[in-house]
């Protein structure tokens, strides 16, 4: 049996068809074409699939796609505008904060959630916001000085 | 599969009753979902419980406080007037994954995902939480320590679902605290768990104290023998260490990766009354 889902992402309505078992990353990826988020785990460890679902930051792994039904999605897709990147993804290139790039959506999901409720974070409240996204590329550091000089230029 | 989203308590009820035991609740999904995954679990029909309004919901009232069953951790962690009021608990739900897990991640999913290791258990135990229960047959409240009866097992019936959880209005000069240990800093599953709830007079006399321990048993332990030796003193180092040692007596763990039987048995120790220390400071300021 397929479910209908009508939902919103990165602000636009949007339509799909869904099995039961699949997960939000699933319908994402395989339904909508947006393959920013990723799949690391598959059990809400690593945060590679985050995404915000209704303003709260989720794994969209651990969500149904079922569970999208007039819920406001915002994924990778929807950070920058046109061509012109959010501070968070200039300052992750201007940092070197990345290398293989898997990790990266995530990341910055999740950074943009963590600055949305706190634009001026001390390096320990982004160290434990971010402490559900795994990178095993950049050892972390830069990817938090990156965040917080994302955050300083955003407060100026 | 079937995925089902009733909007009240009576169909969920139903759905459940008729799926005759291949059912499973949804809230927030990171436990069931991960089981899915596992293929751990393959349910028939999948109730999610978020479109309940009474689930999604916390209301104050004179008595203290309704938190609905589905309600998540994020949530809760913005409700100051909660926090202040049960710190413990919220600290205990806050410990719970990642800022992505606490999102979704609910009350009434760690309670009866039934885990001995839950966090926000023995801190729901300790401060004499209720659990408000609905079924084929009416509501019923019970103490939180009777839901969980083994790892993974709970006492609900069939077709019952757990619709909320109620916390009692505190006098002044009584607080509450969690801790637990792991091997690291975040994201990681308690090794032992103590959730402490005292009540103190205005002389700073202990007059009511509830000890609770995760992880060192099949279930989440209420320890009388601990709340005893700190009822009726001033919480002095004499009655911490009788605390400790009545904590450690109290315990019957397991040996696994995340730690030994002597380990997870002398921490429990620790933790009561390291435990106790900052639901005391608390107590006092309040």
């Amino acid at each position: 049996m397929k479910y209908h889902v009508s939902t919103t992402v990165n602000g636009d309505p949007v339509e799909f068809l869904c099995e039961a078992e699949q997960t939000l990353l699933d319908v994402l990826r395989d339904e909508l074409n947006l393959t920013g988020s990723k799949e690391g785990c598959g059990s809400g460890d690593c945060g590679a699939c985050s995404v915000t679902l209704d303003g709260r930051l989720v794994c969209s792994c651990l969500v149904l796609g079922t569970e999208a039904q007039d819920q406001a999605i915002e994924t990778i897709e929807g950070m920058a505008q046109g061509d012109e990147l959010h501070p968070l993804q200039r300052k992750f290139l201007e940092h070197a904060a990345l290398q293989c790039g898997i990790c990266t959506p995530g990341f910055l999901i999740a950074a943009r959630s963590l600055l949305e409720r706190n634009p001026d974070p001390s390096e320990t409240e982004v160290r434990y916001w971010l402490a559900g996204n795994l990178c095993r590329c950049t050892g972390y550091d830069k990817i938090i000085r990156a965040v917080l000089d994302a955050a300083e230029e955003m407060r100026a | 599969m079937r995925y089902e989203a009733p909007d009240s308590l009576e169909k969920a009820s139903e759905l459940l009753a008729a799926a005759n035991g291949s059912g499973k609740i949804l809230a927030g999904g990171t436990d069931l979902l991960v089981q899915l995954r596992g293929d751990f679990i393959e349910p028939e029909v999948i109730v999610d419980i978020k479109h309940i309004a009474e689930l999604r919901t916390v209301t104050a009232d004179s008595d203290g406080f309704t938190i609905g069953a589905a309600v998540s951790g994020a949530e809760l962690g913005d409700n100051a007037e909660l926090k202040a009021m049960w710190p413990g608990v919220v600290e205990a739900v806050e410990l719970i994954g990642s800022t992505q897990i606490q999102g979704r991640a609910s009350l009434g999913g760690n309670l009866c995902n039934a885990s001995p290791a839950a966090d926000s258990v023995p801190a729901m135990i300790a401060a004499r939480a209720t659990a408000i229960v609905a079924g084929p047959s009416g509501r019923r409240e019970v103490p939180v320590q009777d839901i969980a009866v083994a790892p993974g097992r709970t006492s609900l019936g069939a077709g019952e679902i757990l619709v909320a959880i109620r916390l009692a209005k505190r006098p002044p000069h009584a607080s509450d605290a969690y801790l637990r240990f792991i091997p690291r800093t975040e994201m990681d599953i308690a090794v032992v768990g103590s959730g402490i709830s005292l009540t103190l007079d205005e002389n700073g006399v202990c007059r009511d104290a509830i000890v609770s321990l995760g992880a060192v048993a099949e279930i989440a332990l209420l320890v009388p023998e601990a709340a005893a030796a700190l009822i009726g003193t001033k919480l002095e180092d004499d009655a911490l260490q009788a605390a400790a040692a009545a904590a450690s007596a109290a315990c019957r763990p397991i040996d696994d990766k995340r730690g030994t039987i002597e380990f997870r048995t002398r921490v429990a120790g620790v933790l009561t009354t390291r435990a106790t220390g900052i639901a005391h400071r608390r107590a006092l300021e309040r």
